[in-house]
C-alpha cells in the first residue's frame, strides 16, 4: 500500500519529487506564488502537540489572496502556534500547509518561507535594539539576502527613497538615526510593522499589533492595515475586540486548536459557541 | 576601482582606525630603525628582545581581532579560538622544521630530529609539501579555515548557541591539545616543534630577520583590521549584529543565519591561523600547550578588557593585558594568574563594555559638563 502511495504521489503534478529535490533547495520562486484558485495560503489538517497537550488539533484555515483576516480566540487557542507552522518555526505532527497552490512551507525553512514572501510580526516587538531605525528598515528591505550579496551590498538610490517613504507612515522618520533599542513601545511596534511594509511580503502575519499602544496609534494602526489588503494578504492576532471590529471583514475564532467558527462580526459576535468560549466573558 | 575608492572612503571615515593604521605603519618602520641603525649605547635604542616581544604582541593583537569579529559582532563566544591560532603555527613549524634539513642533531636531511628519535623511517604522508613555502602558507589558510568550516556547519546548521557552543568549543581545543600530545601524530609530541634554523632562507636568529617579521606582524595587523573594519561595516556586518540581538527575527526577515555565522567564523579562523603562522617564527617554538583551553580563555579576556565589538578595542585589550602579563611573570610570577582573574571580574562586573567604553562614557561625561 505505501508503494501505491508513493506511486500516486509521483503523478501530482505540483509536487517536486523528494528523490530529485536536493535538501534545502525546494521548489522556492520568490514571487513566483501560484494563487490561481482563490487563496493564498493553504493549512489543511494541521496537528500539533508539545509533550501531550494539542496546540493545534485539526486546524484547516484558507487565506485569500488580498483579503485581510483578524483571527481571535482565548489564551492557549494555538493562534501563536499557528503562525509558527506557517512561518516554519514549529513543525507540525501531521498536515500540510501550502503558500500558493505550489510552495509546501513544511519542507521549507524559515528564511526560504520569509524570502518566498511571507513576513512576521512577533507578538513581543522584536526589533533590533542595535540599528537605527532606518538601518533596521534596509535589514528588512526586499533582496538578495545570501551572504555574498551582503558582503557588497550598497544601497541605491531607489531603495532609500522606499525607506524614507515607510519612515514617513509609520511616523519616525525624527527617529531616524535613533537605536531602535531607545524607542518607545508603541514606536517600536510601528517599526516592526514598518519593516514588514520594506519586505513587501505577499502574505503578512501579524500577532497583537495594538498592544501597549495609545488610543490615536491604534487608529493609525487601523489604517495602516487596511490600506495594507489588496496588494497584500494580512492576518491579524489580535485581543483588541474595538480594533477588529473596526478593521474585520472576516474574522475566524480559534479554540483548543481549531477553528470555532468563521465570518463577519456580527455572525461571529451572535454565535452561541463563540459567546460561550469567549465573548461570554 | 570602485574597491579602492570603498576602501579609501572606509579609513577615511573611521577615526580610531586612523590614528591605528598610521600607528602601525609609524612602528612598523621606526622600531626596526630604533633597533638596527640606533648604536647601542644609545639611549633610544630598542633590543631585539624587545622587537621580538613587540611582535608577539603584534600577532596577539591580530588573535584578539579575529575572536572580537565573532565574539564582539557575532556574539558567538568561542572558548576555544586558540585552535586555529595553534593550527596556523603549526603549519608554519612544519616549513620550518623541514627547512632545518640535515643541520639537525641527527643530520637527517629528509626527517625532522623528533621522528628519527622515534626511530621512524620515512616522512609521514602529512609532511609532505612542507618543504615548500607556498604550500606552507596554503596551508596556513587552509588548515583553520576548514576546521571552522566543518565544525562551524555542523554546530550552527543544528542551532547550537550560547554557552553549549562555547563548551564544545572549548572541548574542540582540549581535544586537539591531548592528540598534539602524542607522539604518534608526528607533531613532535610534547616538545612540539622548535630548534629552528631559517625562514626563506633568512637566519631566524638575525637581527635583520627578527625586524622583517616584526614589521610584517604589523602589516598584518593593519591588513586584518581594514579586512575586518569592511566586514563589519557592510551590510553582512549589519546582518551579523542583528543575528547577535534577534536571531529569530533576522531568519523570519529571510536571512540564512547559519550561513551567515558560518562564513564569519571562518574568515576569524583564517585570521587567527595567520596571527599563530607569523608568531611561531618570532618565539621560536611551537608546542602543544598553545592548544590550551586556559590560553584560549585567556584570548577571551584581553577582547574583555579592551571592550568587543569595537575591534580597536580587541587590540587594546591584548597589547596591554600581555604587557601586564610581561611585567607580572617577571616581577611577581605568582600573583599573575591571581591578577588575570580578577582583571575578569572587574571587567565583566563594572566595565561591560571594556575600556573602550569607559572611555566613551568620560568622554561623554565631560561633554555634557562643558554644554550644560
Amino acid at each position: 500500500m505505501k508503494a501505491l502511495d508513493q506511486l500516486k504521489e509521483t503523478m501530482r503534478r505540483d509536487r517536486v519529487f523528494d528523490f530529485m529535490a536536493r535538501s534545502g533547495t525546494h521548489p522556492v520562486h520568490a514571487g513566483k506564488i501560484d494563487t490561481s484558485h482563490g487563496p493564498i495560503l493553504y493549512v489543511e489538517n494541521i496537528n500539533v502537540s508539545f509533550d501531550g497537550f494539542k496546540a493545534l488539533n485539526d486546524l484547516t484555515l484558507y487565506i485569500d489572496d488580498g483579503e485581510l483576516r483578524c483571527i481571535i480566540g482565548p489564551n492557549g487557542a494555538g493562534k501563536t502556534t499557528m503562525m509558527d507552522v506557517i512561518t516554519g518555526k514549529t513543525r507540525p505532527d501531521s498536515g500540510t500547509a501550502y503558500f500558493g497552490q505550489t510552495m509546501d512551507l513544511i519542507r521549507m525553512t524559515e528564511y526560504e518561507i520569509a524570502s518566498s514572501g511571507i513576513g512576521r510580526k512577533f507578538q513581543k516587538p522584536t526589533i533590533f535594539p542595535e540599528h537605527t531605525v532606518f538601518e533596521n528598515l534596509e535589514l528588512a528591505m526586499n533582496m538578495d539576502k545570501g551572504v555574498w550579496a551582503s558582503l557588497q551590498f550598497r544601497l541605491t538610490g531607489e531603495q532609500k527613497t522606499r525607506i524614507e517613504e515607510v519612515m514617513q507612515t509609520i511616523n519616525l522618520l525624527q527617529q531616524r538615526n535613533t537605536a531602535a533599542g531607545l524607542l518607545s513601545h508603541g514606536q517600536k511596534q510601528w517599526l516592526e510593522i514598518g519593516m514588514l511594509l520594506t519586505q513587501s511580503p505577499r502574505l503578512l502575519l501579524v500577532d497583537e499589533p495594538v498592544a501597549g499602544m495609545t488610543h490615536q496609534e491604534i487608529e493609525h494602526t487601523a489604517e495602516l492595515l487596511t490600506s495594507l489588503a489588496g496588494q497584500h494578504s494580512v492576518v491579524v492576532v489580535e485581543h483588541d475586540m474595538d480594533f477588529i471590529r473596526s478593521i474585520a471583514k472576516k474574522v475566524t475564532v480559534l479554540h483548543e486548536g481549531h477553528v470555532l467558527a468563521e465570518g463577519d462580526m456580527d455572525t461571529i459576535q451572535n454565535d452561541p459557541r463563540v459567546i460561550e468560549v469567549y465573548l461570554g466573558e | 576601482m570602485s574597491t579602492t575608492r570603498v576602501l579609501i572612503q572606509l579609513i577615511q571615515d573611521d577615526r580610531v582606525g586612523k590614528l591605528l593604521l598610521t600607528s602601525l605603519l609609524v612602528v612598523a618602520i621606526l622600531i626596526p630603525v630604533l633597533n638596527l641603525l640606533v648604536p647601542e649605547t644609545s639611549p633610544y635604542h630598542i633590543s631585539t628582545y624587545v622587537v621580538t616581544l613587540l611582535g608577539k604582541y603584534l600577532c596577539y593583537a591580530l588573535l584578539a581581532i579575529a575572536l572580537d569579529l565573532v565574539w564582539g559582532y557575532g556574539g558567538i563566544l568561542s572558548l576555544g579560538h586558540g585552535v586555529f591560532f595553534a593550527l596556523g603555527g603549526y603549519a608554519m613549524g612544519m616549513y620550518l622544521m623541514r627547512q632545518i634539513g640535515d643541520r639537525g642533531v641527527y643530520g637527517n636531511p629528509e626527517l625532522p630530529d623528533f621522528m628519527v628519535f622515534l626511530n621512524w623511517q620515512e616522512l609521514p604522508w602529512y609532511w609532505f609539501g612542507f618543504d615548500q613555502f607556498w604550500f606552507a602558507v596554503l596551508m596556513i589558510v587552509l588548515v583553520p579555515g576548514l576546521l571552522a568550516f566543518v565544525f562551524g556547519w555542523l554546530a550552527f546548521r543544528s542551532r547550537v548557541t550560547g554557552v553549549y557552543l562555547s563548551i564544545i568549543t572549548q572541548a574542540l581545543t582540549f581535544a586537539f591539545m591531548l592528540a598534539f600530545f602524542r607522539n604518534e601524530m608526528g607533531f613532535g609530541g610534547n616538545n612540539g616543534l622548535t630548534d629552528f634554523k631559517d625562514i626563506l632562507g633568512f637566519e631566524l636568529q638575525h637581527g635583520g630577520t627578527r625586524n622583517a617579521l616584526f614589521a610584517i606582524s604589523a602589516l598584518a595587523l593593519a591588513l586584518g583590521y581594514v579586512v575586518s573594519r569592511y566586514i563589519v561595516n557592510s551590510k553582512f556586518g549589519r546582518v551579523v549584529v542583528a543575528i547577535r540581538d534577534a536571531e529569530d527575527r533576522t531568519r523570519f526577515i529571510g536571512y540564512k543565519v547559519e550561513s551567515y555565522k558560518l562564513w564569519l567564523f571562518v574568515v576569524s579562523a583564517v585570521m587567527a591561523g595567520i596571527a599563530g603562522a607569523l608568531y611561531v617564527p618570532q618565539v621560536g617554538i611551537i608546542n602543544p600547550g598553545e592548544f590550551s583551553p586556559l590560553n584560549s580563555i585567556e584570548l577571551v579576556v584581553w577582547v574583555a578588557v579592551g571592550g568587543r565589538g569595537t575591534l580597536y578595542g580587541a587590540i587594546i585589550g591584548a597589547l596591554l593585558v600581555n604587557y601586564a602579563k610581561t611585567f607580572f611573570t617577571g616581577a611577581i610570577p605568582e600573583v599573575w594568574l591571581f591578577a588575570l582573574g580578577g582583571l575578569f571580574i572587574v571587567v565583566t562586573l563594572f566595565l561591560p563594555k571594556g575600556l573602550v567604553g569607559l572611555y566613551q562614557q568620560l568622554r561623554e561625561k565631560y561633554l555634557a559638563s562643558r554644554t550644560a
